[in-house]
């Protein structure tokens, strides 16, 4: 039992295991990198870094094919402690390694939490518009309205992925449960007219629903482009009566309206939102160029920051590496439209932030004790010897 | 002797540099002031002599230039020629096209052309519809998935669109006395836009006089669309104006009641030099010199020190001071080695201080830190590894440095030489790199971090070479060589270390994430990865030197990987420098660097140093 302990151990604390680990990261890396042309960013992480194994597809099975970013970072994590830990000792010779390792593993752990916790949102401004929520990026949201009150809205918020798996879904403040009949990862929806293709049956019973077709599209990885989802739901009231289906598409900007039980509803599949306490307004968003050339030289936004409890009230100017940072979100100047009269802000709230910060002076500082040591050694061997 | 030789190498490299300065100028006409005449292009304040250079290295990859009489010209010179006597200039050889396939279309052979390459404006002007049409169907076509074909063909036309704004920038090419026309307009302008007002009116009007102004009008207006420079500088005193196309001031004629008094001067200076009247042309640029001196005396000094930088050429003259010092220092481990290893190090220290000049005098034009774009980074990874290289040689003293310095200045000026070749390496910086506190830090950072990888390479192919192919690898040679590599390895970790950390906090500062799996953060990360491979290697004892070698070696292929190749994939935020052709000379390279490793195998008894390394 303690050979076997120890073989495991002299394993995990092994330097030739760091070296093949690095080595193994290169080319990872290097794979991942040329797959980017393929996959697009985003679906690169999703392969390659944050997964255990890199599969390919051999005959449409997913076969494991390398070992994935969780995988060899996990790995050489592991590798990393074990060796400090059995091999710790502090003396000033190995206080720069030391200090240099220690702030690799505040790194690592800081981009694990980093893809744990990071939120990303957009928020779309028009010049003069107020709004108080921002949008996911990726996800999106069926918004089931009860505006009744003309005063109030009850907005219940179902995420995508509930819809996805199909399951009926119930909440309190619903009189009734939602079943999906169908569901698109990214589809486009059109009049059915325009197809001219009538003769198909209609996708669902109730409202624009019966005059659309769904055309679904290949899922999209692109980072400049956005899946669209789109269902076909069911609403069932008490006794499963059915109410009718609808066709759901973010494609839709306007919500579809029905009465229920003297109720007034509205139904809308939408970019995931989050509220704020707060509230930004877009007064000018600016957009120069070098004389005479297309190359742009700035984009700004001027904002107004209002909160809802009265204590903030400011004007502020985001433009490109000046981004505001308030309530632990911080928003960046992400792109314009709209013939520069909008604004797109990208809203990032990550609360592991500063820890790339405190890794960085930590490994800077221990890789110039060390090599300073070797260099000192190497100087005063020389005056020695000559 | 031996104090001697290395000084008298030490003022031959100074003359060497000096000489394109030196050089006066035979023209009666003062080319010169003509080039540092100050106009706006791509965003830029910049003298004429760098539209005129920068525009003959865009058409064809050279700023030499010969007229079919056989007269060398000036870049400036050339420029006034496609100016004001564009007949002339019509018959330059100045478009080079190499693809065969474009070569067809035109129905030209390569024999057609000066150097096999380079064809006039006359020779392609009967094709310019075709090209116009290859051109709009290569254009559909996605930028990563174009053929060789469809690239060239894009190209040549953009060459010829920038032939035809430059004939229009000035003047109007049309081969009329345009200074005669300007000043009929500007005697008879009321009577002129009466004239017109009365035509369009139905009453009796002076119908030759009419039809005159509507030709020039008409001709401003086709400067205006197709001139490419902004040449009049803002009225004095006038507060936020922007500078203008002499097209668009001169149809301010109509408006304002005189002629703009900068377009009649180059109404002029056409003249003036189509007659070849070189006391008049010179008289017109000494006037407009002081009339622009009493306004814009800044931007006159930042064009006039730009004009002597294009003349004095630093960087290219420091290649011919780097290949001698890499003859002298390489030589000197055969003979002589105490007076060929000076005159090398005089030499090295001579080139860089003239590469460091350079990169301040960029620095000061364009406000900014050294490194901005791919050329700029060739530039001072070459500057940083050159200067690694001298701190070397002073303390081992055996003309490794020197050889180290040589090479890799070489290398490196060469490739900026051939970057430089796509244009204006002035470039304004994009909104979103526009940060000159990152710009100094982290690209600053990270590119001495390139340097010093490539510099561990570089030792290393020394030590290689030296030892198989030759029998000057003792000992002491072997063991100094060890630790140049080592050492260098430990500076190129700390450096890209942080360099990529840097990059990462620069990212979060601007884009609200640390890491995003770029492909040039990616490239970054695999040098830091690699260092830490070699480094942890050598204190686990898992390989020894020549282990040490060989995986410095392909640090340079790794590390070539990151600086160009993943520009080459045209995806991500820093794929700013997109390159075909480089594509190629990568591929060559990182055939060289293994053949090299492969060397490095060859079998220890086989060496020829073998018997003095023991």
């Amino acid at each position: 039992m303690r050979d076997i302990w120890d073989s495991f151990v002299s394993f995990f604390t092994s330097l030739r295991v760091t070296v093949v680990l690095l080595a193994l990261s290169i080319i990872l890396i290097f794979v991942a990198t040329l797959d980017q042309v393929n996959l697009g960013i985003w679906a690169v992480q999703e392969k390659y870094f944050r997964s255990f194994f890199v599969f390919w597809k051999v005959n449409g099975f997913p076969v494991p094919v390398f070992p994935g970013g969780y995988f060899i970072g996990g790995l050489l994590l592991i590798n990393l402690v074990a060796s400090h830990f059995y091999h710790f000792r502090l003396t000033w010779k190995k206080s720069g390694i030391l200090l240099t390792h220690a702030g690799l593993i505040v790194l690592l752990v800081g981009e694990l939490l980093t893809g744990l916790w990071q939120e990303d949102y957009q928020l779309r401004l028009d010049e003069g518009q107020t709004r108080n929520y921002s949008e996911h990026f990726r996800d999106n949201e069926l918004a089931v309205i009860d505006a009744t009150d003309p005063k109030w809205d009850h907005v219940v918020a179902i995420p995508e992925k509930r819809l996805r798996n199909g399951h009926a879904i119930q909440h309190e403040r619903l009189p009734f449960r939602i079943v999906t009949r169908a569901y698109y990862e990214n589809a486009a929806v059109q009049m059915r007219e325009e197809l001219g293709n009538t003769a198909a049956p209609p996708p669902a019973s109730r409202d624009i629903g019966s005059r659309l077709a769904i055309i679904p599209l290949p899922v999209t990885y692109k980072q400049d482009e956005r899946n669209l989802p789109a269902a076909v739901i069911e609403l069932l009231g008490p006794g499963n009566a059915s109410l009718g289906t609808w066709v759901v598409s973010t494609m839709l900007v306007e919500p579809q309206t029905f009465d229920y039980e003297g109720r007034t509803w509205r139904l809308a599949m939408r970019f995931a939102r989050t509220y704020k306490p707060y509230s930004l307004t877009l007064l000018k968003f600016s957009h120069d160029r070098y004389m005479g050339t297309a190359i742009p030289k700035n984009f700004a936004s001027r904002v107004r920051l209002h909160s809802e409890d009265g204590t903030t009230d400011r004007e502020v100017l985001i433009y490109m590496n000046n981004p505001l940072r308030h309530d632990g979100l911080t928003f960046y100047q992400a792109g314009f439209a709209n013939n520069d009269k909008t604004t797109i802000l990208q809203v990032v709230r990550n609360p592991s932030w500063l820890l790339p910060y405190i890794a960085c002076l930590m490994m800077g500082v221990g890789l110039v004790i060390q090599f300073g040591i070797h260099l000192f050694a190497f100087v005063s061997k020389r005056r020695a010897t000559v | 002797m031996k104090r001697l030789v290395p000084f008298l190498f030490l003022v031959l490299g100074a003359l060497i540099l000096a000489s394109p300065l030196l050089r006066k100028q035979e023209s009666v006409f003062d080319i010169e002031a003509f080039g540092r005449i100050p106009v706006v292009a791509n965003g830029r304040t910049k003298p004429l002599d760098s539209v005129a250079r920068n525009s003959l290295l865009l058409l064809q990859g050279r700023q030499r230039i010969v007229t079919p009489d056989g007269a060398s010209l000036a870049p400036a010179e050339w420029l006034l020629d496609v100016f004001f006597r564009p007949e002339l200039a019509d018959t330059y050889k100045h478009f080079e096209i190499v693809h065969p396939g474009v070569l067809d279309v035109l129905g030209l052979t390569p024999a057609d052309g000066d150097g096999n390459k380079r064809f006039a404006y006359l020779q392609l002007v009967e094709k310019l519809e075709e090209i116009d049409r290859q051109a709009e169907l290569a254009a559909g076509v996605d930028a990563p998935v174009r053929t060789s074909y469809q690239r060239a063909v894009l190209n040549l036309r953009d060459h010829v669109i920038l032939y035809q704004q430059l004939k229009h920038s000035l003047v109007v090419p049309d081969g009329s006395d345009f200074l005669g026309d300007l000043l009929r307009l500007q005697d008879n302008l009321a009577a002129s836009v009466e004239a017109i007002r009365n035509r369009a009116a139905g009453k009796e009007a002076d119908a030759e006089l009419a039809t005159f102004t509507m030709g020039m009008g008409s001709k401003f207006l086709r400067m205006e669309q197709i001139g490419n420079l902004l040449v009049i500088p803002p009225a004095a005193g006038s507060e936020g104006s922007t500078w203008t196309k002499a097209g668009q001031a001169l149809l301010g004629t109509f408006q304002h009641g005189s002629i703009n008094v900068h377009a009649l001067t180059f109404a002029g200076l056409q003249h003036t030099w189509k007659d070849q009247q070189p006391e008049h042309f010179n008289t017109l640029l000494a006037k407009q010199r002081s009339e622009l001196e009493r306004s814009y005396p800044s931007i006159l000094k930042k064009t006039d020190i730009e004009t002597r930088f294009n003349q004095a050429a630093p960087f290219f003259t420091s290649i011919y001071l780097y290949v001698l010092a890499f003859i002298f220092a390489a030589f000197s481990w055969l003979k002589w080695p105490e007076p060929l290893q000076r005159s090398a190090f005089n030499l090295v220290l001579l080139a860089w201080i003239a590469t460091t000049v350079g990169i301040a005098v960029r620095m000061w034009l364009e406000g900014r830190p050294p490194v901005t774009n791919l050329y700029s980074s060739a530039l001072f990874v070459g500057w940083g590894s050159v200067g690694l290289c001298l701190i070397l040689e002073r303390i081992f003293r055996n003309g490794i440095g020197s050889v180290a310095a040589g090479l890799t200045g070489f290398c490196t000026l060469l490739i900026a030489h051939h970057l430089s070749l796509s244009g204006d390496t002035l470039e304004m910086m994009r909104a979103v790199l526009d940060s000159n506190f990152w710009l100094a830090t982290h690209v600053v950072v990270i590119t001495i971090g390139y340097a010093a990888t490539y510099l561990a390479g570089f030792l290393a192919i020394i030590y290689v070479c030296r030892g198989v192919l030759t029998r000057s690898l003792d000992k002491a040679t072997a063991d100094a060589l060890t630790r140049m590599v080592y050492g260098t390895i430990c500076f190129a970790t700390l450096f890209s270390l942080i360099g990529t950390i840097l990059g990462g906090i620069w990212a979060d500062q601007s884009w609200g994430r640390f890491w995003g799996w770029d492909p040039k953060e990616n490239g970054a990360l695999i040098i830091v990865i690699w260092n830490a491979i070699i480094l942890h290697v050598r204190w686990g004892g898992i390989a020894r030197t020549r282990g040490i070698m060989a995986l410095a070696i392909f640090g340079n292929i790794v590390t070539s990987w990151s600086w160009f190749g993943t520009n080459m994939l045209g995806v991500g935020l820093h794929s700013y420098g997109f390159m075909d052709q480089a594509f190629i000379a990568l591929v060559a390279f990182v055939a060289t660097q293994l053949a090299l490793l492969a060397l490095a195998y060859v079998p220890r008894h086989m060496w020829r140093s073998a018997p003095v390394m023991k």
